[in-house]
């Protein structure tokens, strides 16, 4: 089904998402890959402070192409998330809520989401320009010299994601391709 | 002889850098078009339908048809009629990057080295594969490349009693390990025989095949075809969400090999499978 929810995430939206709904968010989500998240994690590691808050926020696994003049980002969509499974779970278990990107998670991952009842999205991977429309704002708030892979806070308006896992950690990549396997 | 000037070169390469992240070709754009009428998924529909639109806006408004852009690909076939002159061919095809990316507004995603992973801004250097030909044209092919889709790539150093069983096994194992991670619907490149190098080599240029094209020699052709259809069942689906096309087409390369070894190599490209082809 088609929910409309906001972000940050608030407790009870998550307990209504389920495997499969098609989801609109709007609000404020943060963007972070593969050079933040090891920076993220380092900092962890040497007992620093993380540049965002992440309670109740969602991280978007997104590098965009540069921005054309009066537009407030480039090509946005997801890249793929196993390559964030190392640092997700110790941000799962700071408060972070949802994390939005494409592909398979690992189990540490699944169980790190049940754990702290979160949830992880997809959007549509190469679908970069049609969803830089639903991004309103783009502001860097961390690790420029990063270029791309820099951490960046978006105002997204009806930014269109799928629920891969939900709190229970149900599955839709496997759930969905049993259902249309039509081999022997 | 004939003379060319490498700058020649730069412009198309800059051009053709642009071209191919913001369009696709025809007969991609038509496979893609077609497999959105045929899914039966109501979810992989509505994947499949949110990449035309997703295709119509990057044309119309300049913005990368997919954020990752790609590292540079580039073949080329060179005439060996041709002369080059100006300076380093391999200057030239750089440069063409280096303004395509900067001027173009396209993501930078190299860095200059593997381990220490400084991004060098320009997305130079290009991968360039050169291939002599007769001739004194130049034929420039600019595939940028995305990693999602690289990632899942594979070789595989079968034994010659492996067979074709065992050949079709590696890709299917390829595509089904690979599943939502390379963005399907996928085009599955191969390149069979040759060596480790080479099979890999073939795997790539595969990707660059007109899609509605199957392999001149009859078998070949057969088993594109075959292991196109085995790859539908498998499922996957449009963003690997559950559905009837997980591939658009598999294009398949061969060569000949030493009597020990039938190495595979399967290059997996995104539904984002960008070429563009010019000759000079």
């Amino acid at each position: 089904m088609d929910q409309y929810i906001s972000a940050p995430l608030l407790k009870k939206d998550i307990e209504n998402l389920h495997c499969g709904d098609y989801v609109y968010i709007t609000g404020t989500i943060y963007t972070a890959r593969d050079a933040a998240h090891k920076r993220m994690y380092e900092a962890l590691m040497s007992g620093e402070s993380l540049p965002l808050d992440m309670k109740n926020n969602i991280i978007y696994y997104m590098g965009p192409s540069p921005a054309r003049e009066g537009k407030p980002i480039g090509s946005a969509g997801p890249t793929t998330s196993s390559r964030m499974d190392k640092y997700a779970p110790s941000l799962l278990d700071l408060g972070l809520a949802g994390m939005i990107g494409k592909g398979k998670r690992s189990e540490e991952v699944k169980a790190a989401v049940m754990r702290n009842g979160a949830v992880y999205f997809a959007a549509v991977g190469g679908a970069g320009a049609l969803l830089s429309k639903a991004i309103t704002a783009s502001e860097v708030i961390a690790y420029d010299d990063l270029g791309t892979e820099a951490i960046r806070k978006l105002e997204v308006k009806n930014f269109p994601v799928i629920v891969v896992m939900d709190k229970d950690g149900n599955n839709l990549y496997e759930t969905a391709v049993r259902e249309y396997c039509e081999e022997k | 002889m004939r003379v060319i000037h490498v700058s020649e070169l730069t412009e198309n390469i800059k051009e053709m850098c642009i071209e191919a992240n913001h369009y696709l070709t025809p007969d991609m754009e038509s496979a893609l078009k077609c497999a959105c009428e045929r899914e039966k998924s109501p979810l992989g529909k509505q994947v499949l339908s949110s990449l035309q639109d997703n295709l119509k806006i990057a044309g119309e408004d300049m913005i990368p048809i997919c954020q990752d852009t790609g590292m540079a690909v580039i073949f080329l076939e060179i005439g060996q009629e041709v002369h080059f002159e100006g300076g380093l061919l391999e200057d030239a095809v750089n440069e063409g990057v280096r303004k395509g990316y900067v001027e173009g507004f396209l993501r930078k995603s190299v860095v200059k080295d593997p381990l220490l992973r400084e991004n060098t801004k320009d997305n130079t250097p290009a991968i360039i594969h050169y291939e002599m030909t007769s001739g004194e044209k130049v034929k420039i092919t600019v595939a940028p490349k995305g990693f999602g889709s690289e990632n899942m790539s594979r070789v595989f150093m079968l034994k010659p009693a492996d067979g074709a069983d065992g050949v079709k096994n590696a890709i299917l194992t390829a595509v089904k390990d690979a599943g939502p991670n390379a963005c399907p619907p996928m085009v599955v490149g191969v390149g069979i025989g040759g060596t480790f190098e080479k099979c890999a080599l073939m795997a790539k240029k595969a990707l660059t095949r007109p899609i509605d094209r199957r392999s001149d020699i009859p078998y070949v052709a057969e088993m594109e075809e075959e292991l196109l259809d085995r790859i539908n069942k498998s499922g996957i689906g449009p963003g690997g969400l559950g559905g009837t096309n997980t591939a658009l087409a598999v294009n398949i390369n061969t060569y000949p090999t030493h009597i020990a070894g039938l190495p595979v190599a399967v290059n997996i490209c995104c539904h984002v499978n960008r070429h563009c082809v010019r000759e000079i």
